[in-house]
């Protein structure tokens, strides 16, 4: 029992995490059809900047000015960058997202060296919150929480209460009819870009330290937040946030599981050859890539994810 | 676009001629990641190299009057890629070259030197090995042109386990490491080595997971708690280890980490505060044994190169002792040289070593410490600027980490 | 059709192979000869990549599953032969590679080209991170960390003279090889399935009216891609004789989308260029300066802006223009602003060799104070060489829009008058 809770609350835990790094690629993704590779480096740009700006000025101004700069980096990406190869097509597109990230990795190598920088959790929210069946629970992690669900709030009343919002869901089934509407389709695509990157940036300010900074950080989720997309489906950000929380909570409790695969075919009556490797693996050692296997999986038996508006 | 491209291919083959020409010195090829993910290392290393040839050897009348030089040779970590850079250092005039980071590489490059000296015994060519750990590479795969200046993971391991056979206070051990060879070594010689020597001791757990991947170890550190062991047995290394122990601390789990990379290359700074005391390391030596002048070669050199911290005492011993295989032999012939460092015992900064005949494979005293706080004295130093520095609980002499090889080898 | 191998055609591609077999004759050295290995292998892949990509509008991100299982399936071939094949069946073994990768394809392949377009690209990518975690979980298999290792030279007596274990007899093998492939890739192009891959590319709805299932044909495309994929990995087998974990991860993937696409997926021979070009710059530019990554990266970003239909493209367009005797009159224009572009370049790479070494040292970690750039001795504590660089930048950058403009107006006015003497 405890056991189960502990691991449930590391399971949201997580898949919180999870929906604050993807929730702005599906606002890219939806919008405008793009498979942004290079939205982990937004991340990773947020947690250096804010490292940077709290070696300056401290934790709290670094929260709010970060994700603006990240903002800015992306609407001026695709201003200049992304109209142009938009203009041959998605593979371009995508290729030029690729490429982004490499150069930006490369660049972070440059200006903060290839090791993690000191960026700390602010002393006033190092401690612990609460204490669980003698497991502690850190204040850092519920600011997390708290962050993401705010974030899930804030976009949510964003697209379905504002104007803007109203005219990027419009565009999200019918942007030809939109555009016919006198809507400024461009300026809208370089706003949504900057607003997906921004909130990477700002998933950014928050992981950077509570786990590491340093240059590997966006190749390490970089596919996960793939996969969190498609899961839940094109466009749709309950979507996402559903996929989240489910993928965060598949791979807490495959953790826990010492099932090896031998007894999983046992218990639907299948006897695996004895000593062969795959019969050994443990599901413990495969939970890292559950989620891998949950994406081919949806997208063989529907592409549209699990609340997806449209197929790709 | 193109002539640029021309301009770039011109002045590499003008490098490559300069490079070639200047013969007058003792050259050894530094074939390691000098670009990419794992730069840092790489860089480190080839700067310790450098500096130990300069310090130790060069300024102390070179190799019989020549000059030693460390050249280096980007690998970008890959085996395939090892290969090339082995070619390109052969063209160059290298009879000796270098390698530490990931085994992997050292597979590809002792395979490679085997069969290029067996193709041209006229050329020869020598590896010494300076940090990879794989025991086969001087047990099944062993070679005579292969030298290794790194106790390999089953020393590492047997050294952890005498430690941790008179402590009487661990009863229960869960293991947990990268889901790759490295980690299921570590994994397989710690269930061993305490069956053999502790068998009060249990294994309550043994967890592998891929390499790189997991951002969140709660729920690994979750079940470490469920499973009520005192003691944790990793072989991580990098951002698995860093994450590891500080969502450790974040749970709350009170469990000591027997470790063999904490002490190094940026995991100190990203673990911080979280490994105080919790955090153990064996290694053959950390800024706080004392020794006769590396102190002050370990603080001139962090000096030198803001941003790096002097790490690796192994390079070193390796510097000065293939310079004085190569003084002894009068020659700087592979061979001979491979035969003079045979059985060379020779007074490390950390103690007497022992390379030994057999399989090739350096003896030397190994170091247990803990991650704690700087307090000028037993903690004199810290590391890499974060106020914790590493304190000596125990040290294993260079006859104690012996372990019996399985090396058959084939002498030229 | 009665052109697929017309008389001018046969001389280039005789003339191809006359090259690459004069080409160790010219560059003796080890280096040499390895980076010549290493661009064949690619060049092969990356032709088998473009099948999917190129001909049937198929983006993967996975496709170094076919290529890396080729090459374990190989090398463990090899090492099964032992001591008792010949050097002709070594010289055979690529072929096995090659089948394995293409029953990686049948058994794949049935499950991620049931769909197109960003559906495929996720399942190839997420296969990819599979076959990738797979390969560190099953060391029996993959090797772990050391990899799988073997010895092409497994017998004493030569076959015709061969007997593979010098680095100049693999390159033969390697180029015969890669010449086999590419006319057997090329052939299949002006086969009905080649044709029809395209069209499943440009108008998949068409296909299916005229009665062809895309789906099959995707299928059917992306096995044979395994096919050469597969050779390919064997190739690697053979000329390294170590197979790691790293041949299928997603950065080989990464590598071989990198190379076609440079090279031109919209032609034929794009992806061969790409890989040779690739290569070099890896290999070449990686051994004279630490800052590759970066020039690479940039360079990657200029063809996608500047370029997208790749080197290929460019140079066809060039070829057409001198059938339409109209290159002479662009030739003025192309020098003219070769010559800004030098100076924009030489800025360029001034500062950020500069900059490297003042952030990162000599790698990383320390800032040296004094660097050597195109050979001259530069103080980086002084402001003079970063003025100096930047004002030749910028005076590049003002050249080149100023006479970029010009040539520009030029190359629009011929490009009218192609497409005015077709019409």
């Amino acid at each position: 029992m405890e056991f189960v809770v502990i691991s449930l609350l590391n399971g949201i835990t997580y898949g919180l995490l999870l929906f604050m790094l993807s929730s702005g690629l599906t606002l890219i993704f939806s919008m405008m059809g793009i498979l942004n590779f290079a939205h982990a480096s937004f991340y990773m740009l947020g947690a250096y900047f804010a490292y940077q700006i709290s070696t300056w000025v401290g934790f709290w101004p670094g929260l709010l000015v970060a994700p603006l700069l990240v903002g800015a980096v992306g609407a001026a990406v695709e201003r200049y960058g992304l109209r142009r190869a938009h203009r041959f097509g998605h593979v371009a597109e995508l290729l030029f997202t690729f490429g982004l990230a490499f150069l930006v990795e490369e660049i972070v190598h440059l200006i903060w060296g290839k090791v993690a920088v000191d960026y700390r959790i602010p002393l006033e929210l190092d401690g612990t919150l609460f204490t669980l069946f003698d497991t502690s629970f850190p204040i850092y992690k519920g600011f997390m929480m708290l962050v993401s669900v705010g974030m899930l709030v804030a976009l949510y009343m964003l697209l379905t209460r504002t104007r803007i919002g109203l005219i990027i869901q419009a565009a999200l089934t019918k942007p030809d009819m939109v555009e016919a509407l006198g809507h400024n389709v461009p300026r809208i695509f370089m706003l949504v870009f900057g607003g997906g990157t921004a909130l990477a940036g700002l998933a950014g300010v928050i992981g950077g330290n509570a786990f590491v900074t340093e240059p590997g950080m966006a190749a390490a989720v970089g596919s996960i937040v793939f996969v969190v997309v498609v899961v839940g489906g094109l466009g749709s950000l309950t979507g996402a946030f559903v996929a989240s929380l489910l993928i965060g909570c598949i791979q807490t409790f495959s953790v826990a599981m010492t099932l090896s695969i031998t007894d999983v075919f046992a218990l639907i009556g299948v006897a695996l050859p004895e000593g062969s490797q795959v019969a050994r693996l443990t599901i413990t050692q495969l939970a890292p890539v559950l989620p891998y296997v949950l994406m081919v999986a949806i997208l063989i038996f529907r592409p549209r994810g699990l609340m997806g508006a449209r197929e790709s | 676009m193109k002539s640029s491209f021309v301009k770039r291919l011109t002045l590499a083959a003008s490098l490559m001629l300069i490079g070639g020409s200047a013969a007058a010195q003792v050259k050894i090829a530094y074939i390691d990641p000098l670009s990419g993910p794992f730069a840092n290392v790489g860089d480190g290393g080839l700067k310790g190299f450098k500096e130990a040839a300069e310090i130790l050897v060069n300024q102390k009348g070179g190799i019989m009057g020549q000059k030693l030089e460390f050249v280096g040779f980007d690998n970008k970590g890959s085996p395939q890629e090892s290969q090339i850079q082995l070619k390109a250092a052969i063209d160059q005039g290298f009879r000796f070259i270098t390698q530490g980071n990931g085994s992997g590489a050292a597979h590809s490059l002792i395979d490679a030197v085997n069969k290029w000296n067996a193709r041209n015994p006229d050329k020869t060519v020598l590896f010494f090995n300076y940090a990879a750990v794989d025991p086969t590479l001087t047990n099944e795969k062993c070679s005579f042109w292969h030298f290794r200046f790194d106790a390999n993971t089953d020393m590492k391991m047997e050294a952890i386990t005498s430690f941790m056979e008179n402590d009487k206070k661990i009863k229960k051990v869960f293991i947990i490491g990268q889901d790759y060879a490295h980690g299921h070594q570590v994994a397989r010689a710690a269930k061993e080595m305490l069956a053999r020597k502790r068998k009060d001791i249990k294994i309550v757990g043994e967890d592998l997971h891929p390499i790189g991947r997991v951002k969140d170890f709660a729920p690994y550190v979750a079940k470490i708690k469920a499973s009520g062991a005192d003691t944790v047995i990793t072989g991580n290394w990098g951002n698995d280890l860093s994450l590891l122990v500080k969502a450790a601390k974040d749970a709350g789990l009170k469990t000591r980490f027997f470790t063999y990379y904490a002490g190094g290359l940026g995991t100190p700074q990203a673990m911080g505060a979280s490994g105080e005391n919790q955090v153990l390391q064996l290694t053959e030596w950390h800024m706080n044994v004392p020794t006769k002048s590396t102190e002050k070669f370990a603080l001139d050199f962090n000096k030198k190169y803001p941003g790096l911290y002097f790490y690796y005492l192994r390079v070193n011993t390796m510097t000065e002792m293939v310079a004085k295989a190569m003084n002894t032999a009068k020659s700087t012939d592979p061979k001979a040289v491979a035969l003079a460092l045979e059985d060379m015992r020779f007074p490390a900064e950390n103690g007497e070593v022992w390379m030994r005949k057999s399989d090739h494979q350096l003896m030397q005293p190994l170091f247990i410490s803990v991650f704690s706080k700087q307090d000028g004295k037993t903690v004199k130093h810290d590391s890499e600027g974060t106020g914790y520095g590493w304190k000596t609980l125990a040290s294993i002499s260079q006859r104690d980490s012996q372990l019996p090889t399985s090396c058959i080898m084939e002498r030229p | 059709m009665s052109s697929i191998f017309s008389r001018g055609r046969l001389l280039l591609w005789g003339a191809c192979l006359v090259v690459a077999i004069a080409l160790p004759l010219v560059f003796k050295s080890g280096f040499m000869l390895s980076l010549l290995c290493q661009i064949g292998i690619m060049v092969v892949f990356a032709l088998s990549y473009n099948m999917l990509l190129g001909q049937t509008g198929l983006l993967s991100f996975g496709h170094a599953v076919y290529y890396g299982l080729g090459a374990f399936i190989t090398m463990h071939t090899l090492n099964l032969i032992g001591k008792d094949g010949s050097p002709l069946v070594v010289a055979l073994l690529p072929l096995v590679g090659g089948l394995a990768g293409m029953l990686a394809g049948v058994v794949l392949g049935y499950v991620t080209t049931k769909k197109a377009g960003t559906t495929f690209a996720m399942i190839s990518l997420g296969i990819g991170e599979l076959v990738a975690a797979c390969a560190l979980m099953f060391p029996g298999f993959f090797g772990g960390e050391g990899g799988v290792s073997g010895n092409r030279v497994i017998a004493k007596q030569a076959f015709l003279g061969f007997t593979w274990g010098p680095q100049v007899e693999m390159y033969g093998l390697i180029v015969a090889w890669a010449f086999l492939a590419t006319v057997a890739m090329f052939a299949l192009t002006q086969t009905p399935l080649g044709r029809m891959a395209n069209a499943v590319r440009d108008n998949p709805e068409r296909a299916e009216f005229v009665g062809y299932d895309t789906q099959r044909v995707r299928y059917l495309m992306l096995i044979l891609s395994g096919l050469f994929a597969g050779i390919a990995g064997g190739l690697t087998a053979l000329n390294y004789e170590i197979v790691t974990a790293e041949t299928l991860n997603a950065h080989t993937s990464g590598v071989v989308l990198l190379m076609t696409f440079v090279g031109g997926i919209g032609f034929f021979y794009g992806p061969i260029i790409g890989a040779i070009l690739i290569s070099v710059m890896q290999i070449v530019i990686g051994g004279m300066t630490h800052a590759w990554l970066l020039y690479f990266g940039l360079f990657f970003l200029f063809m996608v802006l500047m370029a997208p239909g790749g080197i290929a493209s460019v140079i066809t367009v060039q070829h057409k223009l001198w059938q339409a005797g109209l290159l002479g009159r662009m030739l003025p224009h192309y020098l003219a602003t070769a010559l800004p572009v030098l100076v924009l370049l030489a800025g360029l790479v001034g500062l950020i060799e500069m900059g490297y070494a003042l952030l990162a040292g000599e790698g990383v970690g320390a800032g040296d104070t004094a660097t050597k750039v195109m050979g001259m001795q530069l103080q980086l504590n002084a402001p003079e060489p970063w003025a100096a660089a930047l004002a030749t930048a910028a005076l590049g950058l003002l050249l080149t829009r100023w006479i970029g403009g010009r040539t520009r107006v030029a190359w629009n006015a011929a490009l009218a008058a192609l497409h005015g003497d077709k019409a």
